[in-house]
């Protein structure tokens, strides 16, 4: 199948640091993706790069066949890319409602002046998207928590806001940047289950981030492993457990647990 | 943008507060109902509304920092006093005074899209000091023209804001300032305000956004100077100095950031300050800007702010019934 | 060639007063991250207080300097202490708006007590010498033999001494560093009390160059110094030297081509062109924002 996203030999430089190098992956539709490795492999660097945040010093990125290398993260989630961030970067200051009404947005289409002067086409998108954004809501379980400013929520409830304000884009590829950071093991099941949902439900495809393993072992169809900046491994979480590369770089250490 | 939601505002009692305040400013006129000080007041309060508001939308629902508006307010006066005395005084004020207003507006906003493209590499701190680049610009820029007058100023402009005008292009401001607050350009303007990465990684054109909220509150603070010009009838570039626009920042910061009525509360408490501190003489200037310093050490988003009356809100931004089980 | 040669001495002079000023904006932009517009307001205040001085007791140069700068300084510790502080961890803009009110505070007052420019009564007799087609006066040399030796002394004390290694510490580090034992507050008060006393021995020789004062000085003058500080690259000392010496010849140079009248709007034109290409000035590095 060919695949949703192409990472070609992308490399990235910070000044004398090169946070990535020579990088290639490809997700494959429907698939849920792992990109794991130790602390400064430049997995979020990736994903910066993926989203737009950063113009590669070298290589492209392909989504569906097309280059978005360079394009603004803006545009690049119009395309259908949505992602979370490591240290959620949620608007604070707003409704959980407007949170998501904002990611919302980017499916109305009227202009400012028509805003302005209350056309109705302008009402009319405004209307369907309250109604989108109380669905999307209903569904995440925050139905009832539409009115509460997003930085009071409690941090498991940030997290899945944080998603859900990703998925109110309607993409077709969603980056999770650690989501299960700061979770205990209870709670780690517990969103193994709900990305398993958020899957099956939205039929979204999934690269993630993360550093608990038993949750990309089990939930990833693939995994690609990075370490300086490099592919160190791909394949299936079997394939990966068995490489000697994997192990030596990262797991061997640490018996394939944080 | 907090709690107010969950309580409708009666359907038509706004508007019918609005038919009756336009029709008292038109009686007023129309029988010299008050005497002309009050009349003066109450355009300048007119004015300061629209300042207030038009400003607001930067540096409160965008959470930047511009102290270039009395600029803008510069641009309008001056274009507009250009129409209406030089290039179109044979016209009926009645179509060639607002046709000046807009003018004077529509330079403005063209002058706010070029600084706005500025604010795209810049935030914060050098945004402050562009604006404040801009606002010299203008001011020097202007004295060295002896067309509108140089630094003697600009005489002999005729009185046309009535109180009826002033009334309606508040109004006028409100109502789109509003409208625009509250739709998908409004929410990206906050985005930004709130986080600008995130804004972006979620599909928010922040550099429409930013252009957006320029462009509209330069263009209003060009109406704004266009009204005032045809209040003073005679301008001069020293009006529109870093006093004129602090002025402004008062009211935006005492009233509430990011909330129409605390634009509203912040122009009417200041307007009325300004006129009982008048006797004090530039003793007034000492006190306004020592106001400023407080409300950020107190209370630095004002007294609305980020919190609107329910009057203000759109209809359409209250859940039915059958959304909350 | 003379003319030039003449007109540049002139360049010199100014750019050293402003130099003296944009040094108090750039070591507090470096410690703070915070624009002090009330630093020009600050130096205007200080040549009323030479006035003053003056006025009660006529005491020889190096002393009026001296005091005024000492005075000065307390005036800058104390407007840190009372409108500063209390921001120091609200948003940045909250900081921005207060600093602008409290230079209107100044400005504002100074104009309620002194409606009128005073003139400066003569602190010192100058020398003047013709040498070569020039004329070079003592009081020039003066200037800028203070105003270099100050700079001198100022990058001694950033580069050798205990305070200027932790208001360096400060500026890489605002997070760190008052972990490490630091007393960031002392640190800043310091800061806020060298910029303020080269405000004020600026506030000085320019009332001694130009003797007539007047309370709208902070903005005449005090802006164009922080101008020169942004050109240079706001927070990077050697920049706002830069900056200013530039800015001194920009303008006087201006003139010689343009009517005077141009000079404000040459010198802003200037700094948004500058901001546009080097957005973070001549010397200044970008902030960079982690995701």
């Amino acid at each position: 199948m060919k695949p949703l996203l192409e990472v070609r030999g992308v490399t990235m430089r910070f000044g004398g640091l090169v946070a990535l190098s020579d990088l290639s992956f490809d997700v494959t539709p429907g698939h849920a993706h792992g990109i794991i490795g130790p602390n400064g492999a430049g997995k979020t660097t990736a994903f910066n790069v993926i989203t737009g945040i950063y113009a590669p010093t070298q290589g492209d990125v392909l989504f569906r066949g097309e280059s978005v290398t360079g394009c603004r993260p803006s545009t690049i989630a119009h395309r259908g890319i949505a992602r979370t961030f490591q240290n959620i970067r949620l608007f604070r200051d707003l409704t959980v409602f407007d949170n998501v009404r904002i990611a919302c947005d980017a499916h109305a289409r009227y202009s400012w002046p028509g805003a302005m002067i209350q056309l109705p086409s302008a009402r009319q998108a405004e209307k369907e998207t309250i109604g989108r954004c109380t669905d999307l809501l209903e569904k995440f379980g925050l139905g009832n928590e539409i009115h509460e400013r997003a930085g009071d929520l409690p941090y498991g409830s940030q997290r899945r806001l944080e998603i859900a304000r990703a998925m109110a884009l309607q993409p077709s590829l969603l980056l999770l940047d650690e989501p299960a950071a700061g979770m205990n093991s209870a709670e780690t099941l517990n969103l193994v289950e709900f990305l398993g949902w958020l899957r099956d439900h939205f039929s979204v495809t999934m690269l993630l981030i993360e550093h608990h393993m038993q949750l990309v072992m089990t939930f990833c169809d693939r995994i690609t492993v990075l370490d300086f900046g490099k592919t160190i491994a791909e394949g299936t979480a079997d394939e990966v457990r068995k490489n000697p590369e994997v192990i030596e770089a990262y797991l061997g250490q640490e018996d394939g647990h944080e | 943008m907090t709690r107010w939601l969950q309580h409708p505002p009666p359907r038509g009692v706004l508007l019918a507060l609005l038919a009756a305040g336009l029709a008292a400013c038109f009686a007023i006129e129309q029988f010299g109902l008050v005497d002309d000080y009050v009349r003066f007041v109450l355009i300048t309060f007119g004015i300061n509304i629209i300042l207030c508001v038009s400003l607001n939308l930067v540096n409160g629902w965008m959470g930047e920092f511009s102290v270039g508006h009395a600029g803008f307010m510069a641009l309008g006066a001056y274009l507009s006093a250009c129409v209406s005395v030089k290039w179109l005084s044979w016209g009926d004020p009645l179509w060639m005074f607002p046709l000046a207003v807009i003018g004077g507006g529509l330079m403005a906003g063209a002058v706010g899209f070029l600084l706005g493209l500025l604010s795209f590499k810049t935030r914060g701190d050098y945004l402050a000091i562009i604006t404040l680049a801009f606002l010299m610009i203008v001011k020097s820029g202007i004295e060295n023209i002896p067309y509108v007058g140089g630094p003697r100023g600009f005489l002999g402009i005729d009185n046309h804001t009535t109180l009826l005008w002033t009334a309606v292009w508040t109004v006028l401001t409100l109502w789109t300032i509003r409208n625009l607050v509250y739709s998908r350009f409004g929410r990206g303007i906050v985005a930004v305000r709130e986080d600008e990465i995130a804004a972006n990684a979620m599909g928010v054109d922040t550099r429409k956004a930013k252009l957006t909220a320029f462009v509209v509150s330069s263009f209003f603070g060009g109406v704004a100077g266009a009204l005032f010009a045809h209040q003073l009838q005679f301008i001069n570039p020293s009006v529109f100095d870093i006093v004129k626009s602090t002025e402004i920042l008062v009211m935006v910061y005492l009233g509430g950031v990011g909330s129409l009525a605390g634009s509203i509360l912040g122009a009417t408490a200041f307007t009325f300050l300004s006129q009982a501190l008048q006797p004090l003489g530039t003793w007034r200037m000492v006190i306004l800007p020592l106001i400023l310093v407080l409300l950020m050490i107190f209370r630095p988003r004002g007294i609305m702010g980020m919190r609107e009356f329910s009057w203000f809100v759109p209809q359409r931004e209250f859940p039915k019934k059958e959304d909350k089980k | 060639m003379d003319y030039f040669a003449q007109q540049a001495i002139n360049a010199i002079q100014l750019g050293s007063i402003y130099a003296l000023i944009a040094l108090g904006y750039s070591m507090v932009y470096g410690v703070l991250v915070m624009i002090n517009f009330a630093h020009g307001d600050v130096f205007m205040v200080s040549s009323f207080f030479c006035f003053l001085l003056l006025l009660v007791l006529p005491v020889p140069f190096i002393a009026a300097l001296l005091i005024v700068m000492l005075a000065t300084a307390i005036l800058g510790v104390c407007i840190e202490r009372l409108a500063y502080r209390p921001l120091r961890n609200a948003p940045r803009v909250s900081a921005i708006i207060t600093a602008l009110g409290c230079g209107l505070v100044i400005q504002n007052t100074t104009l309620s007590i002194s409606p009128y420019s005073q003139r400066m009564p003569e602190l010192f007799t100058p020398v003047t010498w013709n040498f070569a087609g020039l004329t070079i006066s003592s009081l020039q040399i003066l200037i800028v033999g203070i105003s270099v030796g100050l700079m001198l002394a100022l990058d001694f004390f950033i580069r050798k001494t205990r305070y200027g290694m932790a208001m360096r510490a400060i500026a890489q580090d605002r997070v760190t560093v008052p972990l490490m034992g630091v007393p960031v507050n002392q640190v800043i008060a310091v800061t806020f009390a060298l910029g303020a006393a080269l405000g004020g021995a600026a506030g000085v020789l320019y009332a001694s160059a130009y003797p007539v004062i007047s309370a709208t000085m902070g903005v005449l003058v005090g802006w164009k110094a922080f101008v020169a500080a942004v050109i240079g690259g706001i927070g990077n000392v050697r920049g706002a030297v830069l900056g200013a010496y530039l800015l001194g010849a920009v303008e006087v140079f201006t003139v010689t081509v343009l009517p005077s009248t141009y000079r404000d709007l040459v010198v802003y034109t200037l700094l948004l062109v500058i901001l546009i290409f080097k957005p973070y000035g001549l010397l200044g590095r970008p902030a960079v924002q982690k995701v």
